[in-house]
């Protein structure tokens, strides 16, 4: 089989999985519906408040979300031992890591992004830049789901990772929330957002360079932990 | 000695502990003169600020901590990177030694700094720049810290944590980066590679002496805690138990001079 096919095949594979378990995957979307819900309860509903922080609301519970999500990312696998298997393949292991974190970035980033303008919506932000937060999060949300799985491939073998995995992961997010967030403030004030479009893309590309191999690495260390 | 046979053997940590007695030393010493004489220097004898009068002179201790707490960072990535690549020993080693003192002196940063800020922006903490970019930095350290802690098994532990130490700085600059993009209210970097700093030598000589004494005394720190490293993780080979052996013999041999030069006492009829 060749790369591309690996790739394919491990894509196929996730995709499958999760359908077959819908429910897991629709867990970070309601939790992301369910904190805006929390945070306009607790800011209050005034539509001139709420609306003026509305853009670091939604990238940050975007953040929390992804971080959810990442902890079952790789822990199936190595607890049923397919990540075993993938690596006595004798196939460079980040090809079906990588179809791994494009699998998990449809079902989080993707989907949230999709999603952006009904918690726009609800945080009464702006319709005009509803526009900028989805292209924001477009670009952006690949970041987080690569950088991610570097902590998620960290804490893999570690019983009780959930805290570690949000220590480790939360101060990589910081660029992606800056330059998130501040585009959408920018586009609220009226000016032009493509330089911070064109920073959260170059981040992404980075971490797709960097984060396969770092995840692969970590994996292989997790695995001679079990 | 060439480079490479040098390399070679900064891999043995036996070498390592056999040469880095008396640098532990030199470098403490170093680091203290220096220390000394920058402070005593730079807090009673360098001119007040035009504009913050005497308050300015703690940046004789926060800018040196800032300094060291970030190259330690960076030291730590290079190390991560080397044990990734070669399986270095010693690698690990200065790894799990620089996370505690990396983490204090950035600590120390962000205090020193805020104590500055208070009469000078008229706030103890201000999301400003560089203080947030500080902020992440402390925060990475915990990452690394938490990540040792929480994995049993050395060697393993060590790996991991390389991983996330190179990961970590080759976000570093990005952090920078997209924090410095937010207005600044932080006054610039006093010290830059390419041009002469904009204070009068008599402000910022003692301050490059602190710098170096800091470097000193991370330095001093650092080979302490490898020695340190090194015993406990090799206690099993021979020749640390042969060092042990020996040290008690050494031990044992004073002693018994001192009972001989303090002439027949009570005991010495047995």
């Amino acid at each position: 089989m060749s790369g591309a096919g690996l790739f394919v095949a491990q894509f196929r594979r996730e995709w499958i999985a999760s359908l077959r378990s819908l429910q897991e995957a629709f867990n970070p979307l309601v939790f992301l519906f369910l904190a805006v819900t929390l945070f306009a309860l607790g800011v209050g509903v005034q539509p001139e408040v709420l609306g003026g922080i509305a853009p670091g609301v939604i990238w940050v519970l975007v953040l929390l979300a992804n971080l959810l999500a990442l902890d079952g990312m790789f822990r199936r696998d190595f607890d049923d031992g397919t990540l075993e298997q993938l690596v006595l393949l004798g196939r460079p292991l980040f090809l079906p890591v990588l179809a791994k974190m494009a699998a998990q970035w449809c079902l989080t980033g993707l989907a949230m992004t999709v999603l952006a303008p009904l918690a726009a919506l609800l945080l009464y932000l702006p319709a005009g830049v509803v526009d900028t937060a989805m292209l924001t999060l477009l670009a952006g949300s690949p970041a987080l789901t690569l950088f991610g799985a570097v902590g998620a491939a960290l804490t893999v073998a570690l019983r009780r990772g959930g805290v570690l995995l949000a220590l480790l992961v939360l101060p990589l997010y910081v660029p992606t929330l800056i330059f998130g967030a501040g585009a959408i403030d920018l586009a609220m004030a009226g000016s032009d957002v493509s330089a911070q479009i064109y920073l959260l893309t170059a981040i992404s590309m980075l971490a797709v360079t960097v984060a396969p191999f770092a995840a692969q690495a970590a994996l292989r260390i997790g695995l001679e932990q079990a | 000695m060439t480079l490479k046979e040098l390399w070679h053997r900064l891999g043995s940590p036996r070498w390592f502990y056999r040469i880095s007695g008396p640098l532990a030393w030199v470098l403490g010493i170093l680091a203290l003169v220096l220390l000394v004489s920058g402070s005593v220097w730079g807090l009673a004898f360098a001119p007040p600020d035009y504009q913050q009068g005497n308050s300015f002179r703690i940046i004789y201790i926060h800018v040196p901590t800032a300094i060291v707490a970030q190259s330690a960072y960076m030291l730590m990535g290079v190390a991560g990177a080397i044990l990734l690549v070669w399986r270095m020993k010693m690698a690990d080693m200065v790894l799990a030694a620089t996370v505690p003192f990396g983490m204090t002196m950035t600590a120390l940063a962000l205090f020193t700094g805020a104590v500055w800020g208070k009469p000078t922006w008229g706030a103890w903490w201000v999301w400003d720049a560089r203080t947030t970019s500080m902020l992440v930095l402390l925060f990475l350290y915990f990452g690394l810290y938490a990540l040792r802690q929480a994995i049993p098994r050395q060697e393993t532990a060590g790996r991991a944590c390389a991983v996330l130490a190179v990961v970590g700085v080759i976000n570093i600059p990005i952090i920078k980066y997209s924090v410095d993009w937010w207005l600044t209210l932080h006054q610039g970097a006093t010290f830059r590679l390419t041009e002469a700093p904009a204070m009068p030598p008599e402000m910022w000589i003692p301050l490059a002496v602190n710098v170096l004494g800091l470097y000193c005394f991370f330095g001093a720190n650092l080979v302490g805690r490898l020695r340190a490293e090194i015993v406990r993780r090799e206690a099993r080979t021979a020749w640390v138990r042969a060092l042990a052996a020996g040290e008690l013999q050494t031990a044992r041999e004073v002693s018994e001079d001192e009972v001989l030069r303090m002439g027949p006492g009570p005991g010495a009829g047995r």
